[in-house]
């Protein structure tokens, strides 16, 4: 019978939630690596069992740990992130130029095919990769040289790559997102870079059709159609159907266009869910309702999702990796918010049910479908 | 032999309860001691000091005998009743640290 695994990345540890196929009763183990801030924790697609997690701190930095047996056991790997010759500058809140200085792994994403191999997403803004299961970190400088990185600068968040997406159809094209410049894509594995941001409208920035300078808050794809591409930008959903070569806004009918997190369903490519945040200001759910969107359309039509979900006096928010799908059918959406709680729904979004309520802040939430 | 007192994450981070005892060869210092303590810990590579500088992380510090080490420079001298064993040095997380995400 099929399984589920659900990896939650909190402010003070990482949580594994496991259930069978029913997703009725859950199995919840952790803290591990308790009091340390796990920004994300993710397996690898080509080894279940391989789960690789970016652990950090304020005080002690950023520590790697990798577990070969699904998380009941981990083992510190490499931790040196160290930027690919003279870093340089990019710009800082107030648009001085600022040194690149390495803080944190934002995002992880283990290959599709190897489970040796990861990428890490990191901030300050730079993609690294391991090809020895996290021992050594190479950077893909081609990503940070490629001519626009002084411009680059950081999001209310730190200035961070949080968004990594490989094309199951193409190993040499891969897509990733940055707070605050925007969308990158590489067709040569990641030797060289673009900035895919046509069609993106910012008016936080002077230019507000910039080629750089987004704040690109998620993007997500449908592995069956790899050049549509759906956003969530600061403010606005967006997707693209040619793979980045220009944006089109399919916010529609949607209370607030301001979020984070966006992902697809497992089987219905059109099907995209977001969940909408009052503004930039206001990081909780208009009225104090926790609604997830739902469109089946792709976009512009949109409907709210609310039952099993608070629907007054909730303000919680739900970061930009803190939602995931897993491919059992019918499909599991899960999310986590910062008030600690995980919801899911065994049913693609029609009902809601908390797995756990009072976790630490949830920062990540990813989910592993096994047979 | 040196004591070394870590702060507790980094106890666990390292498998140790209590104290660490060390043997440093050559006069005591904080780099000495910080290469003896990575050299036996090496999962805390990195949450000391800079893998490439060797600066000390911003919010660590050092403490020993009732005194803040933290800015002296990394070769100085420790003092004799830390390297005499009866005074341990004692690494501490600053009463300020952490950063959020969005």
């Amino acid at each position: 019978m099929s399984k589920v695994r659900v990896l939650v990345g909190t402010r003070k540890g990482a949580f594994v939630l496991a259930s069978d196929g029913k997703r009725e009763k859950w199995d919840v183990s952790g803290p591990h690596f308790g009091g340390w801030e796990i920004y994300h924790l993710k397996g690898s697609p080509a080894d279940p069992n391989r789960l690789y997690a970016s652990q950090s701190s304020g005080w002690s930095g950023q520590v790697m740990q990798r577990s070969n047996d699904a998380g009941n056991t981990w083992e510190t790997v490499g931790n040196k992130f160290v930027y690919d010759g003279i870093p340089g500058t990019h710009q800082w809140y107030d648009g001085t130029a600022h040194p690149w200085e390495f803080k944190r792994v934002w995002h992880l994403e283990p290959s599709l095919t190897d489970p040796d191999t990861v990428y890490a997403g990191v901030e300050d803004a730079a993609l690294f990769r391991s090809t020895d299961a996290g021992q050594n970190w190479e950077e893909l400088s081609g990503l940070r040289g490629h001519g626009s990185g002084p411009r680059w600068q950081p999001g209310a968040g730190g200035m961070c790559l949080h968004t990594i997406i490989l094309d199951p159809s193409d190993p040499n094209r891969m897509f990733i997102a940055i707070s605050a410049a925007g969308a990158f894509r590489t067709d040569d594995a990641g030797k060289t870079w673009r900035p895919i941001n046509q069609g993106l409208h910012s008016q936080y920035i002077p230019d507000p059709h910039a080629e750089v300078g987004h704040c690109v808050h998620r993007i997500a794809m449908h592995k069956s159609r790899p050049k549509v591409l759906f956003m969530q930008k600061h403010w606005d959903v967006m997707r693209t159907d040619d793979a980045g070569e220009s944006w089109k806004e399919v916010s529609g009918n949607l209370p607030t266009d301001f979020g984070f997190v966006i992902d697809v369903h497992a089987h219905e490519p059109e099907t995209i869910y977001v969940v909408p945040i009052t503004s930039d200001s206001l990081h909780f759910p208009p009225d104090g309702k926790l609604r997830v969107y739902r469109s089946r359309s792709g976009g512009n039509e949109w409907e709210a999702l609310t039952k099993g979900l608070p629907q007054s006096d909730c303000y919680v928010n739900v970061l930009r990796d803190a939602m995931a799908i897993d491919s059992l059918d019918k499909c599991g959406v899960y999310f986590g918010t910062t008030g600690g709680q995980v919801y899911a729904s065994k049913d693609a979004g029609d009902n809601w049910a908390p797995i756990v309520r009072d976790l630490p802040a949830v920062l990540s939430v990813e989910v592993q479908t096994l047979s | 032999m040196i004591r070394v007192v870590l702060p507790a994450h980094l106890r666990t981070l390292a498998k140790v309860e209590g104290e660490v005892t060390l043997d440093v060869e050559g006069p005591a210092t904080q780099r000495s001691v910080l290469d003896a303590i990575e050299a036996r810990y090496p999962m805390l590579l990195g949450t000391l000091r800079d893998h490439v500088t060797q600066k000390r992380r911003p919010f660590v510090r050092f403490f020993a005998c009732e005194e803040d080490l933290s800015h002296e420079s990394p070769d100085a001298p420790l003092p004799d009743a830390v390297t005499k064993g009866k005074e341990p040095f004692l690494v501490v997380g600053a009463n300020a640290g952490g950063k959020g995400r969005g």
